[in-house]
């Protein structure tokens, strides 16, 4: 065993009812001073931090002793500077300011540069690549989906190499800005319905889809009629105008119907039949020049571009 | 009102402070040469110059910031983490290893908490002298010569921890701008934390508590017994002979001579008590195997010394194993390793060093991993064809920066689109990601599943690193 010595414990010295004694068994003197620096630190606590409840309120602990001060941006885009006691809210507001600091040195570098210098900057394309999917995510993907591969008859792919608005760096900023809306007006009271059908097999014809021969022969020469002078839009070649965003109907990507991955002739046919006689009036894109920091529209653009891989 | 004698409590028993006495010996040079090995490692690596190209000249430095780790002309890299995984495999089968053969050789003589203790112990002997005056000087009141004593030998120990601590930290920062940066006050927080928080762990752990650590504290303390086998050497007393049939006796007059105290059945143990004093965890080692024991074989320094004075063999206390000490016809205490236990943790141990080594020696300077993007999984574009998207990750491993070229086999070389930046340009120690596209026609992309990403660094003579990979098509 341990060297050891064997200590007698004493009693408090009181005997109760002749033989009633207490063993005096005192704490040990560290422990006991442990607990009063207990007391000193609750007490310093009070100062500093939030601490008692009063009423609906509470003790704020000493103003000026533990204040914390971070920038916040008010509803209509202020910034101010506010001063308030120590409080999880105020200290995360803090966290964010220092991380939004670390963040801006990123930023703008990549608004004090061209596109094409920050698509060639392979440190910065990173920076672009994290930060355009976490803003990607937060604004666009509830449309174009979260790897921006859009959705048939909804929201455009903006992984395909195709682009009804124009695929440049500064048109895909003019889009992401401004907003879209793209209209196509319903042809069934302008036309009758064999010739729709004669249109469909002429549209079906220009992407190399089954289609009807003699049908899409007649339908060629209504096309750049001016009964239904699809030609206004769609262009003498049936290959789109980006100004207007009319469809590219001479190429394998369908937006608006599937007919691609349609297996049945028929059903691809009824489903232009459908757009031509209907119309379309949904291909709207909200502005998000409001929303937006004029650099994070920037670097959403060099993100859809070249990290969505669409771009050209 | 008269203070009762109680009945005296076996629940709380006060411990008073342990004053070894110092001692010669085989084992005690062990344990010097130990300390002298260990802290002349220690002590001495991080300021080893080490010339490298592009970062610091420090043999060893565990560089946090840029997450390199630098061993000599090694350098280790976060991905070599399972590394780690393997070299803690490995002491932990050494040390079952050992601790099967001969016991706690690691308690009583590697462990830090031991080698600072002992050199705490010989820094209060060197200025308060051997135990009967250290005895004397703790009962004398607080004059000046004990204030002057005791406080010059607790500076020392701070002292040493200090500059333990110190040394620490230089493994983690730029060792010779260290000292100048803390006292500067320009060193980063960590390093104050490091140093401030070791220093007060050393000095409290080997100079206050000391064998409280083992016997309180240490886990390994107490799981390191589960490996005792009755074949296991441990430092024992032999209680046959030493006990005799009637006990130990001090000599005296008709009980000097050997075979005067065989005679009268009393063993060769003269309880001189000094295993007990020089034992640094207080206990009587002829109480049998204890655990508190660390091993550390002073007992056996201090008894052979006894023994050889006295005349008798040596050995009375030694390193003997469970078997032998009780078997009735006793031999010379050897090393059995014949066991499956010890055999299989020395399998163990090699396996995994070999293994280690092999990784160690086989690492690549390029380090490619190639993801494919899987939203979507594949791209039809506007003439049919169809595009993969991929990340390709590249670790330069080197000390120097390094420029790749990304190229494929098994599909045409135009195929393969990097956006604006064809060059790679990694830093040394460095990583990068970059968007890669692959675009096939869609005859191709029917009879292409799988092809191969080439990365080839561009100014080192080295075969290009192939990487394959799934290209994914709608059939």
């Amino acid at each position: 065993m341990i060297q050891q010595e064997k200590v007698v414990p004493t009693t408090t010295g009181h005997t109760w009812d002749d033989d009633l004694q207490e063993l005096n068994n005192p704490l040990p003197t560290w422990w006991i001073w442990g607990f009063y620096v207990t007391f000193i630190f609750t007490i310093l606590y009070w100062l500093f931090f939030p601490a008692w409840p009063i009423g609906g309120s509470f003790t704020k602990g000493v103003p000026g002793w533990n204040d914390v001060t971070y920038t916040a941006t008010t509803v209509d885009g202020k910034q101010v500077q506010k001063t308030t006691h120590w409080n999880m809210r105020s200290k995360f507001m803090q966290d964010m300011n220092e991380r939004g600091a670390e963040q801006k040195v990123w930023f703008d570098k990549v608004a004090a540069m061209s596109y094409e210098d920050v698509s060639a900057d392979a440190d910065l394309m990173q920076f672009v690549n994290s930060a355009g999917k976490t803003l990607f995510s937060d604004n666009c993907a509830p449309c174009h989906q979260a790897g921006g591969q859009g959705k048939i008859g909804f929201a455009p792919n903006l992984t395909d190499d195709y682009w009804q608005y124009g695929g440049t760096y500064e048109l895909i900023h003019t889009t992401i800005a401004g907003g879209r809306r793209g209209y196509m007006p319903p042809f069934k009271e302008v036309l009758t319905e064999a010739q729709i059908k004669q249109l469909a097999n002429y549209v079906l014809s220009l992407s190399d889809e089954p289609h009807d021969a003699e049908a899409a022969k007649v339908g060629d020469t209504l096309f750049h009629s001016e009964t239904a002078a699809c030609f206004y839009c769609h262009g003498a070649e049936g290959n789109g105008r980006i100004e207007l965003g009319s469809a590219n109907l001479t190429d394998k990507i369908w937006l608006w119907v599937n007919v691609a991955d349609e297996k049945k002739p028929e059903l691809k046919l009824s489903a232009v039949e459908k757009v031509i006689t209907g119309g379309l009036n949904h291909g709207v894109m909200q502005p998000w020049e409001h929303r937006l920091q004029p650099e994070q529209i920037k670097l959403l653009t060099v993100y859809v571009h070249d990290s969505l891989g669409g771009g050209k | 009102m008269e203070a009762g004698a109680v009945k005296q409590s076996p629940l709380f028993i006060k411990s008073i402070p342990i004053v070894t006495r110092s001692v010669k010996g085989k084992f005690r040079n062990l344990k010097t040469a130990v300390m002298l090995f260990g802290y002349s490692f220690y002590f001495i690596l991080p300021w080893i110059p080490w010339e490298r190209a592009g970062a610091p000249s420090q043999a060893v430095l565990f560089d946090l910031v840029t997450r390199r780790f630098f061993i000599f002309n090694l350098i280790v890299y976060p991905q070599d983490i399972f590394w780690l995984a393997m070299v803690l495999f490995i002491l932990a089968a050494l040390l079952f290893f050992t601790t099967g053969l001969v016991g706690r050789a690691w308690c009583g003589f590697f462990c830090f908490q031991t080698v600072w203790t002992d050199l705490f112990i010989r820094i209060e002997q060197a200025i308060q002298g051997e135990r009967p005056a250290r005895l004397k000087l703790q009962k004398q009141p607080w004059n000046s010569e004990k204030i002057l004593k005791v406080g010059s030998s607790h500076f020392l120990m701070v002292l040493v921890s200090f500059w333990t601590a110190i040394s620490f930290a230089a493994y983690f920062t730029y060792a010779p701008n260290l000292l100048g940066n803390l006292i500067s006050g320009h060193a980063v927080e960590a390093t104050y934390i490091t140093v401030i928080v070791l220093t007060i762990t050393t000095y409290a752990a080997a100079g206050i508590l000391r064998e409280n650590i083992c016997t309180l504290a240490c886990p390994y303390a107490r799981f390191q017994s589960v490996m005792y086998e009755a074949d296991t050497l441990a430092v024992s007393y032999d209680a046959r002979r030493g006990e005799g049939t009637k006990g130990r006796i001090v000599p005296k007059p008709g009980l000097r001579i050997r075979e005067e105290r065989i005679e009268q059945g009393h063993g060769d143990c003269i309880d001189c008590g000094f295993c007990v004093q020089v034992c640094p965890t207080g206990i009587d080692i002829r109480n049998g195997l204890q655990y508190q024991c660390i091993s550390c074989g002073l007992c056996i320094d201090a008894c052979n010394n006894i023994m050889d004075s006295v005349g008798y063999p040596r050995g009375l206390i030694r390193y003997d194993s469970e078997i032998n000490l009780k078997s009735p016809t006793p031999t010379k205490p050897s090393i059995q390793w014949m066991r499956p236990k010890v055999i299989g943790y020395a399998l163990s141990v090699l396996l995994m060093t070999g293994t280690l080594a092999y990784h160690i020696g086989t690492r690549l300077d390029t380090e490619v991993a190639i993801q494919q993007v899987r939203q979507p999984l594949f791209i039809k574009l506007s003439d049919g064809s169809i595009r993969n998207r991929y990340q390709i990750h590249l670790v330069n491993k080197t000390e120097l920066d390094e420029t790749y070229q990304v190229g494929v086999k098994g599909i045409p070389d135009e195929a393969l689109d990097m956006g604006n930046i064809p060059h790679l340009k990694v830093s040394a120690g460095k990583d990068l990601r970059v968007n890669a596209k692959v675009s096939l026609s869609r005859e191709l992309a029917a009879k292409t599943k799988k092809f191969k990403f080439i990365i080839k660094p561009s100014s080192r003579d080295e075969a290009p690193l192939e990487i394959e990979t799934n290209f994914n098509s709608p059939q």
